[in-house]
Order: C-alpha cells, then sequence, then structure tokens
C-alpha cells in the first residue's frame, strides 16, 4: 500500500509540499525574528529582505502573520476533518448497514443537523463563549458530519448489497466484524476523498466566519482573517492579499492530491495510477 | 463421523427443508412506503438432503432458487416453514446459536467476483472464517496454505488480491473459504454460472473430490440442468416458488413428468449436431410470470403445453383451481402435476 | 421471402463494386482481419488474423470463450469498433470493401444489408420510443412508404417473430416487455429491411434456456422469412451444435478450428476444441469425469510467440513455444485446425489427454486426516 501511494507522483510531492508547509509553520515561526502580534516600526511596507511579506499598515510582520494564520487554520482544518469524518462515517456506516428504522432514526438527526443555519449557530456560540480556533473547528464539525454521514450511509448502502458481505454473515461474523472489517475499508476510499474536501470546505468556512467576526478573535489571526483583513487594502497593499491566499490554495490543493494518492493506494486493484 | 456409503438414503437427512414460505413485501415508493404487495419467492418448499448426497436445484432465475438458499441458512428470515439440521429446527435461532451452527453449514456464492472481499489479500479472505470463530490460533498460517493447496491454488500467491486472479481461482478461494470451517452441508449458489466451460470443468470436479474425500453434502442451485445431472444424485425442479418434481438424476432424466421439467429438457440444446437436431421438444410459450401476482391453481399453467393443447375444458378448469400436489402419480416419483405422465426426451 | 443477391445493386450503385467479383453466392468475405487496441500496457491484439466466407443463405458459429475475440470481429465486420480501434485486413460484403468505406457507405449497408442484433436488446432499443415507431423508423430509413404502412409492416415483423398481440404490441415501450420480448423486436427491427446477413452476437445469452428456445426458433423464422446468411456467435456448444451449418472456434483472437458442425463435434484436431468439449457436462449422458483445460487463456497485450493455447495444451512440444500454427487442412479441406499436431488427435478422446484430477491430492489428504482429528 505504501508503494502505491509512492507511485503517485503528484501524491508525493503534495505530501513533501506540506510537511515543508507544517515545518514552516510551526518551527519556522518560532524561529522567526518577529512574533506574529509584535507590531514592528515599519508600517506598510512591499516584501522586502527583512520582512519577506510585507507588513501592514499597524507594522505588524505578515510572513509572521502568515505563519501564525498556517497553523491556526490547518488546525482548524484538520480538527473537523478528522471529527466529521469519524463520526459522520460511524453514523452513516451503522445507518446504512442497518437500514430500517436505525437508518431512519440517524438519517433523520442527521438531516436536522444539515438544516441548522452554521452561521447562527456558529455566531450564538461566539458571542457566549468568545472565537477560538477549537470552538470554530467544532462547530463546523457539530455541522459537517451529518453531510459525511449521508455520503458514506450512500456508499454503504451500495456494499451492503455485495455477496462478500453477506459471505461474512455466513460465516457468523458480527455486525461489528462486518462494519469495521469489510465495509468501512471498502469505503475508505470515498470517505478519504471527501475527508480532503472537508479540509478545503472549513479553511474556507472560518475565512467567512471570521470575516463576520465570528471566528478567530484578533489579536490571534488565521489565513482566512488575514485575507479578509486585506481585502481593503487589495489596490494599495497587495501583497497583504496574495501571500495568505497563495496559502490557503496550496494547502487546500496537497490535501486533495494526498487525499487521491491515499485512495488509490488503498484500493488494491488500482495497479496504475494516474499521473 | 460414520459413513455409510452404500445407503444413504436409509440414513436420517442431514438437512430437511420442510413447507419453507418467504415472502417479501413490496412498498410504494415515497416517504410512507406503504406495503402494496408480496412477492410470493418461495411457497412451501419442502426436500431432505441426505450425508454426502447431492441435491440439484434447478429452475429458471427468479423461481426462487437463492432464496430458499438464503432461507434456509438463516441469511434472510423465512416467513414461514421449517429447516432441521440434525434435527434442529434452525429457523427460531438466535443469530448466537447460528452462529456455532454456521460452522457446519456453508455456502459458496454465484458471483466470484462480488463474493471476495477485494480490500483483503487472498490469506485474510481464507482466514477469515477461522478469525471469527477464534479458531485461527499459531496454526492459522498452515491451515490456510493446506485449504489453498486442497483447492488447487498455490500457496505462494496468498498475499494476492482477489482482482489479481482469474473467475475460476476466485471461485476455488469462495470454496477454500468455505472449507475452512470444516463443514459438513455446503450450499453452493451457481458456483459455476459465471465461468467459461473449460474453467468451470475445473471447479465441479473440485467439488467432486472434496465430496469423496470429506463426505460433504451438498445443495447445489443452477438454473443449468446439464451441470446439475453431472453433479447432482437427486434433483429438484423448481418453477415460481414451488418444486414441481423431484426424483433420482435417472428418474427425472429418463422419464420427467411435469410439463415444466419436460420444457425445461428440451429447451437445452445437446452439444450433438445429429442428435440435437433430430430431437423431439416440447417447448413453452412466453416468460415466467411475476411472482407478485403467481397464477392460481398450478403456477405452471399460463405456459403449459399440457394444458394449452392437450387437456379438456373440465380438466383446465382442475389445473386453474387447485395447487396439485407434489406426489408420485404413478411415475415412479413425485410430480406437481395434476395430469403428470412420463416422457422420454433424450 | 427474397432470394439472396437481388438489390445489392441498387443500394451500393455500379461504381462501389470494386476489387475481384466474390466467388458464387459468397455474401460476406472477411480476410486477415486484426484489431488493435492501444492501452497503457500496450497493443491489445483483440484479434489477430481472422478470415471467413459466409456463403447465402448459411449460419456460421463462432465458437469461443469469453475474451477470446468474438465481438470485436463482428464490431470490425460492422464498422462499429471505437475511433482509437487500429483495423487491419479486408472485410467485403457481396465484393465490396467495408474496412476503411466511408461512413456513408456504411449507414447504407449497416442495418439495409447486414443487421446486427446484440445480447442486450437495450443496446439497440431507445428508451424513450414505442416499439412501433422504433421499427418503423428502420423501415422509412430505406424504404419509400407511409407511416401507416410501415406500422402495418411491423406489427407483421412483431407477429413474424411470434410476439402475442402483435398491433397492442406497437404502443409498448421497451421497458414494458421482458427480456425474451425486448429481443423479439431487436430481431423484428434486424429483419425489417430484408438483409443479406445477420450478425447476432450471443443473442440469449442473458435469457433463460426456455426463453432461449424461442428466440432461436423467433431467429429461424427471422432468417427463412429474409433469406439472410447468419454468423452467429455464442459461447454455448450446445446453441452452435442445434444451428451452425459451418463452426469456427477461436481462442486468443485467432481461429483455431474451423470445419462443418459435424467436423467439429465428431472430429475435432485442435486440442482446445477436444478439452473444451470435454469440459461440458452433457445432458443426454450421465458423464464421467469432465476434463477442464488447466490454466486460462492468454493475455492478448505482449503476447509471446508460439501457439496461444500451448501453455494450457497436453501435447504440447517445444516447436509449439516457437512457431504459432496456421489453419491447415485436417480430415478434409474445409476442416481446418492450427495445431502443430494435429492429425495426433485422430481417434482420441479428451479424457486421455486433458487431467481430470483438480485438487491436490496430498493436500486434500492432510486436510482430511486433521477433519477427523478434530471431530474425534
Ligand atoms: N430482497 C428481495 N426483495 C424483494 N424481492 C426479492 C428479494 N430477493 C429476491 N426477490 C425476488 O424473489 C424471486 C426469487 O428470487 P431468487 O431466489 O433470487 O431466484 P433465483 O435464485 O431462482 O433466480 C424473484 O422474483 C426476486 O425478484
Ligand atoms: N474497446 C476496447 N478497448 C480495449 N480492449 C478491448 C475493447 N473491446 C474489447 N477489448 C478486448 O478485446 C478482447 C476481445 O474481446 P471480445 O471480442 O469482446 O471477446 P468475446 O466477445 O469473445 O468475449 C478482450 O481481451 C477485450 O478486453
Ligand atoms: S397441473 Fe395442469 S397446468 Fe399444471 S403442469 Fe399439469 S397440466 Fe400443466
Ligand atoms: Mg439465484
Ligand atoms: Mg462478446
Amino acid at each position: 500500500m505504501f508503494r502505491r501511494f509512492l507511485q503517485h507522483r503528484l501524491a508525493v510531492v503534495s505530501l513533501c509540499v506540506l510537511i515543508a508547509l507544517v515545518l514552516l509553520a510551526y518551527v519556522g515561526s518560532a524561529l522567526w525574528q518577529y512574533d506574529f502580534g509584535e507590531i514592528t516600526p515599519d508600517n506598510s511596507q512591499p516584501p522586502s529582505l527583512a520582512h519577506p511579506f510585507g507588513t501592514d499598515s499597524v507594522g505588524k510582520d505578515q510572513f509572521a502573520q502568515v505563519l501564525r494564520g498556517t497553523q491556526i487554520s490547518l488546525q482548524i482544518a484538520v480538527l473537523v476533518a478528522l471529527f466529521s469524518t469519524l463520526i459522520g462515517t460511524v453514523w452513516g456506516s451503522v445507518a446504512g448497514y442497518f437500514g430500517g428504522l436505525t437508518d431512519t432514526i440517524l438519517m433523520r438527526i442527521s438531516d436536522l443537523v444539515l438544516t441548522l443555519p452554521l452561521l447562527a449557530v456558529a455566531a450564538m456560540l461566539a458571542q457566549n463563549f468568545g472565537g477560538s480556533w477549537w470552538l470554530i473547528s467544532l462547530v463546523i464539525a457539530g455541522l459537517y458530519w451529518a453531510y459525511v454521514s449521508r455520503v458514506s450511509r450512500g456508499v454503504v448502502l451500495s456494499l451492503r448489497e455485495k455477496e462478500f458481505i453477506e459471505a461474512a454473515k455466513a460465516l457468523g461474523a458480527s455486525d461489528l466484524r462486518i462494519i469495521f472489517r469489510h465495509l468501512v475499508p471498502n469505503a475508505l476510499g470515498s470517505i478519504i476523498v471527501n475527508a480532503t474536501i472537508l479540509v478545503a470546505i472549513a479553511i474556507l468556512l472560518e475565512t467567512s466566519l471570521s470575516y463576520l467576526g465570528f471566528g478567530v478573535r484578533p489579536p490571534d489571526t488565521s489565513l482566512g482573517i488575514l485575507v479578509s483583513e486585506a481585502q481593503t487594502a487589495l489596490t494599495t497593499r497587495p501583497w497583504l492579499f496574495y501571500f495568505p491566499g497563495l496559502f490557503i490554495i496550496v494547502i487546500a490543493l496537497t490535501i486533495n492530491f494526498i487525499g487521491d494518492g491515499l485512495r488509490d493506494a488503498l484500493d488494491p486493484q488500482q495497479t496504475r495510477v494516474r499521473q | 463421523m460414520t459413513t455409510t456409503p452404500d445407503a444413504p438414503a436409509a440414513a436420517p437427512p442431514v438437512l430437511s427443508v420442510r413447507n419453507l414460505v418467504k415472502h417479501f413485501p413490496v412498498r410504494s415508493r415515497g416517504l410512507v412506503r406503504r406495503q402494496v404487495g408480496v412477492v410470493h419467492a418461495v411457497c412451501g418448499v419442502s426436500f431432505d438432503l441426505a450425508e454426502r448426497e447431492t441435491l440439484g436445484l434447478v429452475g429458471e432465475s427468479g423461481s426462487g432458487k437463492s432464496t430458499t438458499a438464503r432461507a434456509l441458512l438463516n441469511l434472510q428470515p423465512a416467513t414461514s416453514g421449517e429447516v432441521f439440521y440434525r434435527g434442529r429446527e434452525l429457523t427460531r435461532l438466535s443469530r448466537g446459536e447460528m452462529r456455532a451452527l454456521r460452522r457446519d453449514l456453508q455456502i459458496v456464492f454465484q458471483d466470484p467476483y462480488a463474493s471476495l472481499d477485494p480490500r483483503l489479500p487472498v490469506n485474510e479472505i481464507v482466514a477469515e472464517p477461522l478469525r471469527i470463530h477464534g479458531l485461527y490460533g499459531d496454526e492459522g498460517r498452515t491451515v490456510v496454505r493446506d485449504l489453498l493447496r486442497t483447492v488447487g491454488l498455490k500457496p505462494e500467491h496468498g498475499n494476492r488480491y482477489p482482482h489479481e486472479f482469474s473467475g475460476g481461482q476466485r471461485q476455488r478461494i469462495g470454496i477454500a473459504r468455505a472449507l475452512a470451517l470444516r463443514p459438513k452441508v455446503l450450499v453452493l449458489d451457481e458456483p459455476v454460472s459465471a465461468l467459461d466451460v473449460s474453467i468451470q470443468a475445473g471447479v465441479l470436479n473440485l467439488l467432486d473430490e472434496l465430496q469423496d474425500e470429506l463426505g460433504l453434502s451438498y445443495l447445489f442451485v443452477s438454473h443449468d440442468l446439464s451441470v446439475v445431472r453431472h453433479i447432482a444424485d437427486r434433483i429438484a425442479v423448481m418453477y415460481l416458488g414451488r418444486i414441481v418434481e423431484t426424483g433420482t438424476a435417472e428418474q427425472l432424466f429418463a422419464s420427467a413428468a411435469h410439463p415444466y421439467t419436460q420444457a425445461l429438457i428440451s429447451a437445452i440444446p445437446l452439444p450433438d449436431p445429429r442428435k440435437e437436431r433430430a430431437r423431439e421438444r416440447i417447448t413453452v410459450v412466453g416468460d415466467m410470470p411475476s411472482p407478485v401476482n403467481p397464477p392460481s391453481g398450478c403456477r405452471f399453467r399460463t405456459r403449459c403445453p399440457k394444458f394449452a393443447d392437450e387437456l379438456t375444458e373440465a380438466e383446465r378448469q382442475v389445473c386453474v383451481d387447485d395447487n396439485p400436489a407434489l406426489v408420485d402419480r404413478g411415475q415412479g416419483h413425485p410430480a406437481a402435476c395434476h395430469y403428470a405422465e412420463s416422457r422420454t426426451l433424450l | 421471402m427474397t432470394p439472396a443477391g437481388t438489390g445489392a445493386e441498387d443500394v451500393l450503385g455500379a461504381g462501389s463494386m470494386n476489387g475481384s467479383a466474390p466467388p458464387d453466392g459468397t455474401v460476406l468475405e472477411v480476410e486477415g482481419l486484426t484489431v488493435g487496441f492501444p492501452s497503457d500496457e500496450g497493443l491489445v491484439r483483440a484479434v489477430r488474423g481472422v478470415s471467413y466466407t459466409l456463403r447465402g443463405g448459411e449460419v456460421l458459429g463462432i465458437v469461443g470463450e469469453s475474451g477470446s475475440g468474438k465481438s470485436v470481429t463482428s464490431l470490425a465486420v460492422m464498422g462499429l469498433l471505437p475511433g482509437n480501434a487500429q483495423v487491419t485486413g479486408s472485410v467485403r460484403f457481396r465484393g465490396q470493401e467495408l474496412v476503411g468505406a466511408s461512413d456513408a457507405t456504411m449507414t447504407k449497408i449497416r442495418g439495409r444489408r447486414v443487421a446486427m442484433i446484440f445480447q442486450d436488446p437495450m443496446t439497440s432499443l431507445n428508451p424513450v420510443y414505442t416499439v412501433g415507431f422504433q421499427i418503423a423508423e428502420t423501415l422509412l430509413a430505406h424504404h419509400d412508404m407511409t407511416k401507416a404502412a410501415a406500422l402495418d409492416r411491423a406489427a407483421e415483423l412483431l407477429d413474424t417473430v411470434r410476439i402475442p398481440n402483435a398491433r397492442a404490441r406497437l404502443d409498448s415501450y421497451p421497458h414494458e416487455l421482458s427480456g425474451g420480448m425486448r429481443q423479439r423486436v431487436v430481431i423484428a427491427i434486424a429483419m425489417a429491411n430484408d438483409p443479406d446477413v445477420i450478425i447476432a452476437d450471443e443473442p440469449t445469452t442473458a435469457l433463460d434456456v426456455t426463453v432461449q428456445a424461442q428466440i432461436m426458433d423467433a431467429l429461424d423464422v427471422a432468417r427463412r422469412a429474409t433469406g439472410a446468411a447468419m454468423v452467429l456467435i455464442t459461447h454455448d456448444l450446445g446453441v452452435i451444435a442445434g444451428q451452425a451449418d459451418r463452426v469456427m472456434v477461436m481462442y486468443a483472437g485467432k481461429p483455431v478450428e474451423s470445419g462443418t458442425a459435424e467436423d467439429i463435434f465428431y472430429t475435432p484436431r485442435m486440442p482446445y476444441t477436444l478439452g473444451l468439449l470435454g469440459s461440458l457436462p452433457r445432458l443426454d449422458r450421465a458423464s464421467a469425469r469432465l476434463t477442464p483445460i488447466p490454466g486460462a487463456p492468454p493475455s492478448v497485450v505482449n503476447m509471446p510467440p508460439g501457439c496461444p493455447f500451448s501453455p494450457r495444451c497436453p501435447i504440447a512440444q517445444p516447436v509449439c513455444d516457437e512457431t504459432e500454427p496456421e489453419l491447415t487442412p485436417t480430415t478434409s479441406a474445409e476442416h481446418t485446425a492450427a495445431c502443430h499436431f494435429s492429425a495426433e488427435l485422430a481417434g482420441r478422446e479428451a479424457h486421455e489427454l486433458f487431467e481430470t484430477t483438480v485438487s491436490d491430492a496430498d493436500a486434500l489428504a492432510e486436510f482430511v486426516r486433521e477433519t477427523e482429528d478434530q471431530s474425534s
């Protein structure tokens, strides 16, 4: 499986880029001469050697800010993908596998969750608890697992009819064993692809929540905040917009490619990989 | 385990099925999904399976063969009826109680592509039953290797995934998996229907050899009468959820008594040009009716050539009104036709 | 009933009769046909040199296991292969070359002169039109007639293929019909324009035997009514035995034996044919052991040299791995087989050549012992 992943060139490159990015965000920011909250005497500087990404109007070093933003955005993205995938997969698999009343009840609940307005929930929680990155993650995950559960239920429903599931029953396998040994591994490909999409969605959602003031709160920052703050300065200080924007795109893309690579690597039938 | 190969019929049957019924509800579409009808998939099927015996269950697709096989293994709950394995009734067993019996009753499925988990290597597929029943232990690896060798596969290939094997090899993997628990009864649901003939022959020979050595009983489900004749000691012909004729293979082919059996035998082309072109045929018209609204009385009457061409109006009325019982009407074996009459068609 | 041969000129025009005139009565000549599909692994050599002639009114059976190139051969004849297919060789319909022919020419011949019946009737039926409309459309495409007349004829055709209440059935949509009924509609469409050749590719494979028998009857009727010759493709040797005048056995993209039905079934001269016959369970006799052919057909990508059957062949010699045998005459000039040692098969039975035991005797014995240990 590992070999098959290594054959997927784009995924391997993406993984390297992502690892580099993570190192940069955590190790790099610790080593960097400016702290993300620190106000330097230079304000509104375009990129230079001292400030590779320039500075904003109050003099904060944009490089430090982007690295901090990357940390927060990655944490949010990973937490959201992890939680919603975990809960959603189990929820959807159980619903799809057992069917009948279980299915109806579980799916009604997840339908209900899907209808909750994300912004209203986020706004309410932000009012009462203040914005922090993990709260944002939990809010997004708390709504998006329902979406994952729909997807995994669909996959499981079609897998459930396969003869190899019936074969497992005929051998006397327990429901848990069938779900976790046979159904989930076979559904994993679709689940992973979904999770990578969730990562991108989470980053973007955080952006819009932050933009509306319900997300991460200054002085802390995230890539979303950086992008939204920079919008007003797009013509005068475009570097403030482009660097966090670039990071968002790179993160979303690399995670997507890694997801593709994982899916193919998990599928033993995939003898050749798409380059 | 004692075996008496010369008198299997005298011993009590290993497996007995009595009046097995399986209905599926037909529901309307939409939110409420009211039940709007019933698929009469299996309607009162009874048969016995003796030790070391192969019973062929044959009929066209949709006649209820697979449903029978699944219901008797408790993979789908029967609507009513009884299944006895060595005297124990199975249909009312709990899942846990059934679990222990699954070691004795195993099944091989039709589709060698769909019946093996594509994400598991073959070693794991064959080990799965052992693990489920806590039998893997220290010798698990050796047992799996032996099983693969037994069915004619190379144990070195155990690390490969199912898609790397041909259809015939996959079916052998399925057989190895079923054998792992050392069952007494093997239900084979169209085990060779998806295979090319030259490959199918290998699987049939393997089943023969396994039965000889291991003393297994087979319930061999197939739509192919030629295959069934080759492998089965006794044959039960199914039509639209009912058994219409049973007998030993010789009885059935020498003197088929039910018009449907006769039509089935006639319809199968012989791979022998001179014989095939000179054959007398009994042909039927139309398709099998839907099991949602099966015909009253004899379910075969809508296609029955005897009903259409030979019977008087009064005789026909009997076919329309009464369900013919599966009894011997003087042909030497039971047939569910009011006007059963032996014909030699080969 | 149209005698085979009338009407060729009015459709094709005099100028299109290029090449030599066909031998008497020949409607379809296939010569050295090869088809390759480029793929990542290499060229898929699906058809590696097929030649046959089809005479007016006769039935040529093509038999072989799945993947042997039966369907691709007939799709190549019909010019229905996907664009990436590389086709060489020649296909002549009444002397006119079809390989590389223009779309216009192919359209005139396809459906009108050469009709095709597929395994799945829904490949040829349009789910959104009624059966009557579809048959009438076929008629109107090639004939000058009124719509009403076309519908009348459509009903007649449905009646010919024994669809009950043919008139009423004209208004049915394909999904309202059973598989057998649909295949009859396809046969009715195939015969609508009185073709010279009908190519039927596994026309009954998806159907139950009793329905298969009905469809074979309908095909017979269609053939008699139109006088068409037929290429009948199937993997079912029984169907071939009942229907075909001549038989071509295909293996790995090539014919390996060809002759009359009697030749093939009673005096096979290719080990593959012999094994195939020996592997058939028989309805007409309580059979002894079957003779499975060991192994599996080769991949047609990157084929090694030599006879493609050699790895599975019980009489293979070193020469078989070096040179691929050509079809050569055996018991008669018409009965050809592609085997270096076909003469050795005279009077031999399948079970004399092929191993019938398939399990590993030692492993099985071991397994029995363990089983007994466990149960005691
Ligand atoms: N799960 C199911 N729900 C509804 N109908 C079913 C189900 N399984 C089988 N049937 C119906 O029961 C009938 C018998 O099916 P089956 O036992 O599969 O026949 P066979 O194996 O002889 O081809 C068919 O009409 C089929 O459509
Ligand atoms: N469009 C295609 N592209 C690539 N390979 C093909 C295509 N169509 C058929 N083949 C290959 O050609 C071979 C012959 O196929 P086919 O003629 O369909 O066999 P048959 O009809 O005898 O079962 C097979 O190996 C098949 O995989
Ligand atoms: S009972 Fe009547 S309808 Fe049924 S098979 Fe016999 S003759 Fe035919
Ligand atoms: Mg079935
Ligand atoms: Mg084909």
